[in-house]
């Protein structure tokens, strides 16, 4: 009978789930993978004919070698971490918010608006409050959005939350090309700037400014709101078993609708610290994906809030070190987005290895 | 012993490959000419030992099964049962030892290595996709370069071995119109299919109906009959005996015994399993009328209560209730004639279309399953896993799973760490649960601790109500005698217990009245002492007058 040749005739490869990931063997993969990427960049590096060995030494001295570089990076780790811990807290309930962008922007025009024309004339200690406050609420109304068509209506928050990245970058090119755009910049899109009490301290003379403080406080509540409120916790069991979490009786719709909530708000920080802090005003491309990369730190540090710290710094680092090397040595613009990628490429293929592994099937 | 015969055309050899394995009945008169005269055994596994952390789940065991026998497994809760099968279908690697299938030493690295080597395994849930057909199904597991995928082919395929093995599985049915019972001998037949002549079934019979497992015992002895070998897990000790060839026993990770039916009964089974002489356990649990309690007012009314069942069709059609405090109720009936939803809808996880529902005099129909559980309703599920604990967990975040949003579990939104430590602790320490501690995963646990732990979580909070459905399934003859007496505690403090079980032995043994559902209607009810087994049998089958019962209303 045919059947037996459902038993696979020949040896191959095969991928399966690991029961258990164990924490050494996720170490050492991830350093593996690290070493692997470079060795890989270092390959098409000498292929195009570069010296990989003064590149790579130019990316980190760019990134982490000086105290210059290491402001730079946490420059650009303060996005990147408001914006994963709020993906990382909705994936933790298997909402799978792919909105962060879009929440980002939503943020930033929420903050301006408010700080252009609403309160111009505040002390900058009611002012940055009330922009923080406003981000938040732009950034959870565009959370809460898909939150709610998931919780009423069963839409899938990929979908519209996706979607919905859309709407607010659009919204905000209209609003810096149209109303909001400042007269006096010449056709240049981009609003006025914001008036100076609505700047967010600097760090001495670096461009690292409140809104790092504000990530890492955020991080800190969280991981204390995850793991040790009622809330954190019915977030844990919607996220592992909703059946059992019904059987609890916990209040499951409203809880997606916040948590989503909250997963836009802390992308609407990233936003309001983007404005308030970097540009001081909202300008095209305020952000070049930050969005997009929180899902990448959110996924890489597990979903753990103070995993998301590192996470979002290395991965600023690689951001910093790509544009040092970019400037600094003349290298074709290509190359720097080819490293990063690489890098990002290996170090998640590296986690979907201790999830999975590979075996040899042998025939019978 | 008559059945256990050499497999004669059960070789293994490749060139034996494209022939199925038990075209030919073994004929005990006409041995094979090619066959060896000491016949390999169907698995032998030796040495084989197994450790999770601290937790050693096998140690240096010796196992073997032949071909055409049933070998069935027993022993308590977390003595390593399911590891050592596990290990045999390939889903854990042991660490340390061997196995050999029909003589020849096995690497089985992983599920498919085991069904390339003819070992199938059916667990206890099954995985099976619900909107697809049989066919499909068992196509989803194949590893075929899905070009020549010929679906009619597979079907015809499965139709002949359905028949062939009485299986009565059409291969066009999907899996979602299928009963449980079904479902599993989808999942036979699925082995069948991919060439396993090792069949390897643990607790299989835990979630039948006795009328199903009567069957599948019937369909294990024909397996065995047609030379296949069967390992059969249960804490059933009458299906054991009844059923099996040998029967090993698993205590604390090691083989204590070997030994065959004729040669033991359930008491000295139940002594080598726990090592000791235990009193009650080995007798049946008798239907002793336990003292009566006082029994008060009612906790819970049920009136006129219709629902739907999963399948969108009516479930309940206008059931009344009544438990009181100090009273338990047993439902019996065939599984499927509305139990699960009368607990679902009792519970609050499944709404009401009509009639209502009361507890302790307040109106409750169609309410949360948060405010019914404020009302004090304990629920033990039927299925643990899918509703009632959460497998990713530890254990001290499952058993706070009731309580948490109450002190001394919880000060005003923070989780009271010391409070839920210790309350942990005493769970597993007063309902034995085997563990290396509350950190550890839930999923890690044996299925008849994870059971233990459930039922001592909802039974810690003193509910009014306790809805219990099937609460020793999958548990040991000694944890078994605990959840009993541990619901007759309950039912003395003043608990109404609503049970539900398939076990008539169990219903008899703990309630005060039984009540029959089928087809989502009650056919009757009787008081527990004196009834009859053979009158509520036919009540179950739906046979029986309603209108002539006294009190069809209870
Ligand atoms: N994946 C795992 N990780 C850690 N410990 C485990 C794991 N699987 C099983 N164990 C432990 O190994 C022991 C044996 O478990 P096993 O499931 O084999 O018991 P069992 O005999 O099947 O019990 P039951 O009758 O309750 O099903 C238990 O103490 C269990 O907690
Ligand atoms: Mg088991």
């Amino acid at each position: 009978m045919s059947s037996r040749s459902a038993i696979s005739p020949s040896r191959r490869l095969r991928i399966e789930r690991v029961p258990s990931p164990s924490r050494s063997a996720t170490a050492v993969v991830s350093a593996l993978s690290f070493v692997l990427a470079l060795l890989c960049g270092g390959i098409i590096l000498f292929l195009a004919g570069e010296n990989p060995i003064q590149i790579y030494g130019s990316m980190f001295s760019g990134a982490l070698g000086d105290w210059n570089g290491v402001a730079e990076t946490l420059v650009k780790t303060t996005p990147l971490l408001l914006a994963g811990l709020g993906v990382a807290v909705a994936f933790r309930m298997q909402l799978w918010n792919i909105g962060a962008e879009g929440q980002l922007y939503l943020g930033a025009i929420f903050a301006t608006g408010v700080a252009l024309f609403l309160i111009p004339g505040a002390p900058g200690w009611v002012m940055v409050p009330i922009i923080v406050v406003a981000s938040l609420l732009g950034g959870g109304l565009w959370g809460l959005i898909p939150g709610a068509l998931r919780a009423w209506f069963g839409a899938s928050e990929i979908i519209t939350s996706l979607m919905l990245n859309y709407v607010a970058i659009l919204f905000s090119e209209y609003l810096v090309h149209g109303p909001w755009r400042d007269p006096q910049a010449f056709g240049f899109p981009g609003t006025p700037s914001l008036p100076a009490s609505a700047w967010l301290p600097n760090w001495g003379a670096t461009r690292v400014h409140l809104g790092l403080f504000f990530g890492l406080i955020a991080a800190l509540v969280l991981w204390v709101m995850l793991r040790r409120t009622r809330w954190g916790y019915e977030i844990g069991v919607m996220g592992e078993n909703p059946r059992a979490a019904l059987y609890a009786g916990m209040p499951t719709k409203r809880t997606i609708v916040l948590v989503m909530a909250l997963s836009g708000a802390l992308a609407g920080l990233a936003g309001m610290s983007e404005v308030a802090g970097i540009g001081h005003q909202l300008q095209r491309n305020l952000s070049p994906g930050y969005g997009y990369a929180a899902i990448i730190v959110a996924w890489l540090a597990r979903l753990h809030p103070l995993g998301a710290v590192l996470v979002a710094f290395l991965l600023a680092a690689l951001t910093v070190g790509g544009d040092q090397i970019q400037m600094s040595l003349g290298l074709p613009a290509a190359i720097a987005p080819m490293l990063q990628g690489t890098i990002l490429f290996f170090l998640l293929g590296g986690d979907v290895l201790t999830r999975y592994r590979i075996t040899r099937v042998p025939g019978t | 012993m008559e059945h256990i015969r050499a497999p004669n055309s059960l070789e293994l050899g490749p060139g034996m490959k494209d022939r199925h394995p038990i075209t030919h009945h073994p004929s005990p008169i006409t041995p094979p000419s090619h066959h060896p005269v000491t016949p390999s055994p169907a698995v032998a596994m030796r040495g084989i030992s197994k450790r999770f952390g601290s937790v050693v789940a096998n140690d240096r065991v010796d196992f073997e099964a032949s071909w055409g026998e049933v070998h069935a497994l027993v022993g308590e809760n977390g003595a390593g049962k399911s590891t050592l099968m596990s290990i045999l279908a390939g889903l854990y690697r042991p660490d340390s030892g061997e196995v050999e299938i029909d003589g020849a030493p096995a690497r089985l690295r992983s599920p498919r290595d085991a069904i390339a080597r003819g070992i199938g395994m059916v667990y206890q849930h099954f995985m099976l996709v619900e909107p697809f057909t049989v066919t499909e199904n068992v196509v989803l597991g194949e590893q075929r370069s899905g070009v020549d995928l010929e679906l009619g082919r597979v079907e015809r395929e499965l139709a002949g071995l359905s028949e062939k093995y009485g299986l009565g599985i059409d291969p066009r049915a999907r899996i979602w119109q299928l009963s449980v019972g079904e479902q599993q001998r989808v999942e036979i037949l699925r082995l069948l299919y991919l060439g396993a002549r090792i069949l390897v079934f643990d607790e299989p019979t835990a979630v039948l109906t006795p009328q199903e497992a009567r069957s599948l015992l019937q369909t294990l002895r024909g397996m065995a009959a047609q030379g296949f070998s069967v390992v059969f897990i249960s804490h059933k000790l009458d299906e054991v005996l009844e059923v099996a060839d040998r029967i090993s026993v698993l205590r604390r990770g090691e083989i204590v015994a070997t030994t065959r039916p004729a040669e033991t009964d359930r008491r000295t089974l139940a002594r080598l399993m726990v090592g000791r002489e235990l009193a009650e356990v080995v007798e049946q649990p008798a239907s002793e009328p336990h003292e009566p309690v006082a029994q008060g007012d009612a906790v819970l009314e049920v009136r006129g209560l219709y629902a739907l069942g999963e399948k969108g069709l009516p479930a309940l059609r206008g059931i009344d209730l009544d438990v009181r405090t100090g009273e338990t109720l047993g439902i019996a009936g065939v599984a499927g004639n509305g139990q699960r939803e009368l607990a679902e809808t009792v519970t609050g996880l499944r709404s009401v279309t009509d009639g209502s529902l009361r507890i302790d005099g307040k109106e409750l129909t169609n309410r949360p399953a948060a405010e019914i559980a404020r009302a004090g309703v304990a629920h033990i599920p039927e299925d643990r896993l899918a509703t009632g604990l959460i497998g990713g967990m530890d254990l001290s975040e499952n058993a706070i799973l009731r309580g948490y949003a109450r002190p001394p579990l919880c000060s005003g939104p923070f989780l009271a760490s010391k409070a839920v430590a210790s309350f942990t602790d005493r769970l597993i320490a007063d309902h034995d649960v085997k563990t290396p501690g509350r950190w550890a995963k839930l999923r890690t646990l044996s299925g008849g601790n994870q059971q233990k732990l459930l039922l001592g979580r909802e039974l810690a909070g003193e509910p009014r109500l306790i809805v219990a459905v099937h609460p020793t399934r999958g548990v040991d003859v000694g944890a078994t005698e605990a959840i009993h007496q541990a619901l007759r505690d309950q039912r003395a403090r003043g608990a109404a217990i609503l049970l539900i079980s398939e076990d008539l032995d169990e219903l008899l043994a703990l309630s005060d009245r039984i009540v029959v559902l089928f087809d989502g209607r009650v056919m009757g009810a009787m008081p527990a002492s004196g009834a009859d087994p053979e009158e509520i049998g036919l009540l179950m089958a739906g046979i029986g007058n309603r209108e002539s019962e006294v009190g069809t209303r209870v």
